[in-house]
């Protein structure tokens, strides 16, 4: 079973977001629950979110999550999570702060 | 369902037909393309006014001859995406001279209301019958066209 | 340029209202994404990688200072400080967030801009000849039919839900500089053997998954017959466009399919029914968009001005920079200076926002403030006397903005990719930026000479790869960045599409594949053969053996 996790793109600002655990979209990738079996109902939830409102284009994400750090599988993924590699001044990247370990 | 016409929800007098429902009784019947192209099920000793409705692959030449007998052409848009009808319904009106109901049946958003009027459509059927401002309030959103209407 | 009438103000201004309701009711929840997301396409706006991306309309490429200075307003206020310029020559701001959108519009309708039909299954924006009204060799003004057609083409009640996008792009001289072989429709101004002026008809040409070139259905067309036969060509497109499959939708699969001779019947059918109503074009019509158009208060002068010779003689940098980025002008005295937005170091295309001020005050100083975009991801300041080129030239330089590389090696076309775009599988600014990076010697730049590189992230084809001399697509192999390499592409009057030279190179092996394509041109080159001349000649196969090896 490969690791999910769920994003969606925030409908007023277009920011990227993940899922957490306790519920809410968060802009780091680091906070997001991380789903295996359960990866269908994760996405489900994310739907209902979509159609609810906040939130567009909620889909599920393939994670590695080895050293307990959550890492997308492709390249796709870990660019939208970061921010242009030709502008390290934009996007998250720049915001940055400490990766939290995975979630339990 | 609910029909939007002048500009008001409007009570509909016209029935869509099945191929193999009986005409009998049906006052304003609309039937389809393939329908009146077969020509049987009574259709041929039937007087009253008559409505067809057409597929979004079925171009108005196919019933450019026929026109004189239809007191409406109902033109489908299966997906809003699926824009045929704005051409279907401009040479209805343009190169046949078709003078009766058009109707947009389908996937009709609000957004396309003034497109489809410039095009020639009066009639619509919408989902949502709870929504006549928004439709009134679309009629009026662009005041100025580069392009001339549809001639009658 | 052309300035708005009351119609024009009134028409963009409700539009921005319509739009403002539309993002209303996509908020308030009354409006789906499914049917949010054609609306706000229709007025440029899309979701890409990290955030939306509008995309503004630049009417065949023209802006005034004013307009100008309002991308550096919008790009300051509402964005990240910096603007992006498109091969169709329009611009893109990559973080714009939905609920300012409407001021945006509204911002933008007060400078006689809007975003409308920048995406969507419609008519896009209207392209043309970036040299028009300027070039030495220009037969008439192609902005005129340009604008005539973007009027037509707004709002247009019948071809807004088109099987797919539409591009249209104009030229009024013999060379192409408006890539009219890869459009669904080009239109060349020309003369017919009694002298008079009318159009070539092109149509059916595209890029992305099946790259085609567009045939001619109609050798000349009268101008007064241009909105009525591109009525016809849209009305038989728009209803036997396939639907089925958003691959196969464009025009060029339409006009492949029944052939070029059939489509160019089904056309004159239509048309033969449509000719004489409403859409032709009263001569007086056709003034009135001209004087629009009107050169500007040129000043009349010699050919050449001594301070300008003088000075090319002093300055060496000055000198060669003249070399790669004028162009010669129609007029007198005049020159046509090439802004590079190719920068060492910095992303093909994009301007800051003081750059575009700096750019906006020195056409007002310099070139009777009119600026244009070209295909190339560049500027132009097209009408700017010799005597004053050299200061023009320093405050340049002074804004980032002389880069002497027009048209050479590091002059690179690049699509946002896979840093920005959705729909990209790798990415092409930082393979930009390595080239450049390798090729930065100018002198060495100059010795190669024209090469058009062009690098695109996905099928898509955005930077045009199937049209450049060297073109790089890249593709996701196993999750890796893998770039294809096209060779002898060309986008002009004599347009061929690449060739695929072999297997694709990975992101770190693709510089050095360049690095040996040149050396094989320079080995291979004879007499004044530019790289495109010398692939025309010896072919594909030395370079296919200097890639991967003898077969």
């Amino acid at each position: 079973m490969t690791a999910q996790i769920l994003t969606a793109s925030r409908l007023r600002e277009g920011d990227v977001v993940y899922f957490t655990a306790a519920g809410h979209w968060s802009e780091w990738l680091s906070d997001a629950t991380v789903a295996d079996a359960e990866a269908d109902d994760l996405l489900a939830r994310g739907k209902r979110d979509e159609a609810a409102g906040d939130v567009i284009d909620a889909y599920l994400v393939a994670v590695d999550v080895a050293g307990g750090r959550l890492a997308p599988l492709s390249q796709r993924e870990r660019i939208r999570a970061r921010g242009p590699t030709v502008r390290a001044d934009l996007g998250k990247q720049a915001r940055q702060r400490l990766m939290l370990p995975a979630a339990e | 369902m609910a029909l939007l016409k002048d500009g008001v929800f409007a009570r509909d007098p016209w029935t869509q037909l099945d191929d193999a429902a009986d005409l009998g009784g049906v006052e304003h019947p609309i039937v389809s393309l393939e329908r009146w192209q077969a020509n049987g099920n009574g259709l041929a000793r039937y007087n009253g006014p008559l409505g067809i409705r057409l597929k979004s692959d079925q171009p108005p030449a196919l019933i450019a001859d026929d026109l004189a007998r239809f007191d409406l052409v109902a033109l489908e848009f299966p997906k809003f995406a699926d824009g045929r009808a704005f051409t279907y319904a401009r040479l209805l009106r343009e190169r046949h001279g078709y003078a009766g109901e058009l109707r947009a049946v389908g996937d009709v958003l609000r957004d396309q209301y003034q497109f489809m009027l410039r095009c020639g459509f009066d009639a619509f059927e919408v989902a949502d019958a709870n929504s006549i401002d928004g439709w009134r309030q679309s009629a009026a959103e662009i005041t100025v066209w580069y392009q001339p209407a549809a001639t009658g | 340029m052309y300035r708005y009438d009351e119609f024009d103000h009134t028409l963009v201004a409700e539009r921005v209202t319509q739009f403002r309701g539309q993002v209303a009711r996509r908020l308030s929840g009354e409006l789906s994404e499914d049917q949010f997301k054609p609306l706000r396409l229709r007025n440029g706006l899309y979701l890409q990688l990290h955030a939306y991306m509008l995309r503004v309309a630049i009417p065949y490429g023209m802006l005034s200072s004013e307009q100008m200075r309002m991308q550096a307003h919008i790009a300051r206020t509402y964005d990240r400080g910096y603007g992006h310029f498109t091969t169709r020559q329009n611009i893109q701001f990559n973080w714009p967030e939905l609920e300012d959108v409407p001021d945006i519009l509204a911002d933008l309708a007060t400078v006689e801009m809007h975003a409308i039909q920048t995406s969507g299954n419609n008519i896009r924006n209207v392209t043309a000849d970036p040299l028009a009204g300027v070039a030495a060799d220009e037969i008439e003004d192609p902005r005129v039919y340009a604008e005539i057609l973007r009027q037509w083409s707004t709002l247009h009640p019948e071809f807004s839900f088109l099987p797919r996008k539409f591009k249209i792009a104009v030229t009024g001289a013999p060379r192409d500089r408006a890539a009219l072989k890869v459009h669904d429709i080009g239109l060349e101004i020309r003369r017919d053997e009694a002298g008079e002026t009318g159009f070539r008809v092109l149509v059916g040409g595209g890029q992305g998954r099946t790259p085609i070139l567009a045939v001619t259905i109609r050798e000349f067309l009268p101008k007064r017959d241009l909105l009525s036969y591109v009525e016809a060509i849209l009305r038989v497109y728009n209803q036997l466009g396939r639907r089925d499959n958003m691959y196969k939708a464009r025009i060029k699969i339409l006009v492949k399919s029944v052939g070029a001779e059939k489509f160019g019947k089904l056309v004159e059918e239509e048309w033969e029914q449509i000719r004489h109503g409403a859409l032709t074009l009263p001569e007086a019509e056709i003034a009135r968009i001209e004087s629009h158009f009107a050169p500007p208060p040129y000043e009349t002068r010699d050919a050449t001005d001594r301070g300008f010779e003088a000075r090319r003689f002093e300055d060496r940098d000055f000198a060669r920079w003249c070399r790669i980025n004028l162009a010669a002008h129609k007029q007198p005295g005049y020159t046509i200076v090439y802004i590079s937005l190719k920068p060492e170091g910095g992303v093909p295309g994009d301007a800051t926002a003081e750059q575009m001020d700096a750019v906006a005050d020195l056409a007002d100083r310099y070139s009777f403030g009119e600026i244009r975009v070209t295909l190339e991801q560049n500027l132009v300041l097209a009408d700017v006397s010799l005597g004053e080129v050299y200061d023009l030239w320093r405050a340049l330089g002074e804004a980032g903005l002389a880069t002497p590389n027009i048209g050479l090696i590091s002059d690179i076309i690049a699509c946002p990719g896979l840093d920005y775009c959705n729909l990209a599988n790798a990415r092409s600014i930082p393979v930009a930026q390595r080239i450049a990076r390798r090729f930065a010697d100018l002198s060495r730049q100059h010795d190669i000479g024209e090469l058009n590189i062009k690098i695109s992230g996905c099928i898509n084809a955005c930077a045009h790869h199937h049209v450049g001399h060297i073109g790089i697509l890249g593709v996701d192999k196993k999750g890796q960045e893998y770039y294809q390499i096209t060779l002898g592409g060309s986008a002009d009057e004599n347009a061929t599409l690449g060739e695929i030279v072999g297997p694709a190179f990975t992101y770190d092996a693709v510089t050095d594949a360049i690095e040996t394509i040149v050396g094989t041109y320079l080995s291979n080159r004879r007499d004044g053969e530019s790289f495109l001349d010398t692939y025309r000649r010896a072919g594909k196969a030395p370079f296919k053996e200097a890639l991967y090896g003898a077969p």
